[in-house]
């Protein structure tokens, strides 16, 4: 439920700040919320399965958009779109995770259903 | 439960961001659209650089051409002053402005002396000649203007005789005679008295003449028409 709350916080805060980021920098920013996304998944991933570890979730967060984002400016420097790679290792990663999630899910509540 | 609820925290964290990011992106986007300028394929954008190329390349040239003109315009203006100048000179030095400065008036009378018997009346008169040689004695002696009772002396002036009075501008003139010129009045003067001189000639027929030197003596503009029946101008590459 709070990341659902955080989520509609975040949107709120940025709704009432005349947030907006130059066009130069619209890539980064879509490859730092896909990062956002992946690490959201991660980490309900990791606490349905007990094993988030707060370390683990920040550093991975912070280090992951870091790496996409150099990813981009290298890629923009050399003329090769190296932020398709980075888009479809997280894309992979968020499909992974959702999939461990539901499955998870599936099984707690068809665990009950079946009690 | 206590593990489940630190991880929603972190997780929330991160949800906030991705929130932010979201709406500014989703932001970013919209404006994007509304620019248009993304949306197009790179065809047409370079499609609109070489237009808009082209249109610059032209728009150069004309600078170009404007840029020049207002040139030709300033030097026009010089130009104009230039010639606005040399019409001023050479209205004075043809006749049709009126001008002053120092010179001197001459003024002449028919002689008062009756003519004895066996005399000609015509002696003691001033006829056209004697005007005329006043006249030429004084632009000899460097006047810049003469005028003969308010008659201006131009290229085309006559001084002639016309039965009892004296035509110039093709205007009768009668006596006195009040010949008005600019120049050095020293000069004018002392050309006019020269001995066996002009006046000295007069006088000895009884004829009044009289030389008063003015620092500001006025010369009249011609008032005439200005107009050529036969004379044209010819250019000066057509000179023979």
């Amino acid at each position: 439920m709070l990341p659902i709350i955080g989520l509609v916080a975040g949107i709120i805060i940025a709704l009432f700040t005349p947030l907006r980021f130059p066009i130069d920098y619209s890539q980064y920013i879509a490859i730092g919320i896909l990062a956002a996304l992946d690490c959201v998944f991660g980490g309900i991933r990791a606490g349905l399965q007990g094993t988030f570890d707060s370390t683990v979730f920040i550093s991975g967060f912070l280090l992951n958009t870091a790496l996409a984002t150099a990813l981009t400016m290298v890629g923009d420097k050399l003329g090769v779109d190296l932020v398709l790679g980075a888009t479809v290792a997280f894309s992979i990663r968020i499909f992974t995770n959702v999939g461990i999630i539901r499955r998870h899910i599936l099984d707690k509540w068809f665990k009950k259903s079946l009690k | 439960m206590k593990r489940a609820r630190e991880f929603e925290l972190y997780v929330a964290g991160v949800c906030v961001i991705l929130g932010i990011l979201l709406v500014g992106q989703v932001r970013t986007q919209e404006y994007i659209g509304e620019s248009q300028i993304p949306s197009r394929r790179l065809e047409d954008l370079s499609d609109m650089l070489r237009r808009s190329d082209a249109e610059r390349m032209i728009l150069e040239k004309e600078v170009e051409v404007l840029r020049e003109q207002v040139s030709k315009v300033v030097e026009g203006e010089k130009a104009a002053e230039t010639i606005r100048a040399e019409l001023v000179k050479a209205r004075m030095f043809a006749g049709i402005s009126t001008v002053e400065g120092p010179g001197v008036i001459v003024t002449l009378n028919d002689s008062k002396r009756q003519a004895g018997p066996g005399e000609s009346v015509e002696l003691f008169l001033v006829h056209d000649n004697d005007i005329l040689q006043v006249v030429n004695e004084l632009f000899a002696a460097g006047a810049e203007a003469v005028s003969i009772n308010g008659q201006r002396m131009v290229a085309t002036s006559e001084v002639r005789c016309s039965g009892p009075v004296i035509s110039v501008n093709n205007v009768r003139i009668a006596p006195p005679y009040e010949i008005h010129a600019i120049g050095n009045p020293d000069a004018l003067d002392s050309a006019l008295h020269m001995r066996d001189g002009i006046l000295d000639t007069l006088r000895a027929w009884g004829i009044e003449a009289k030389v008063q030197k003015l620092p500001v003596v006025q010369v009249p503009g011609y008032k005439g028409g200005l107009y050529f029946q036969y004379a044209k101008p010819v250019s000066e590459g057509a000179q023979k």
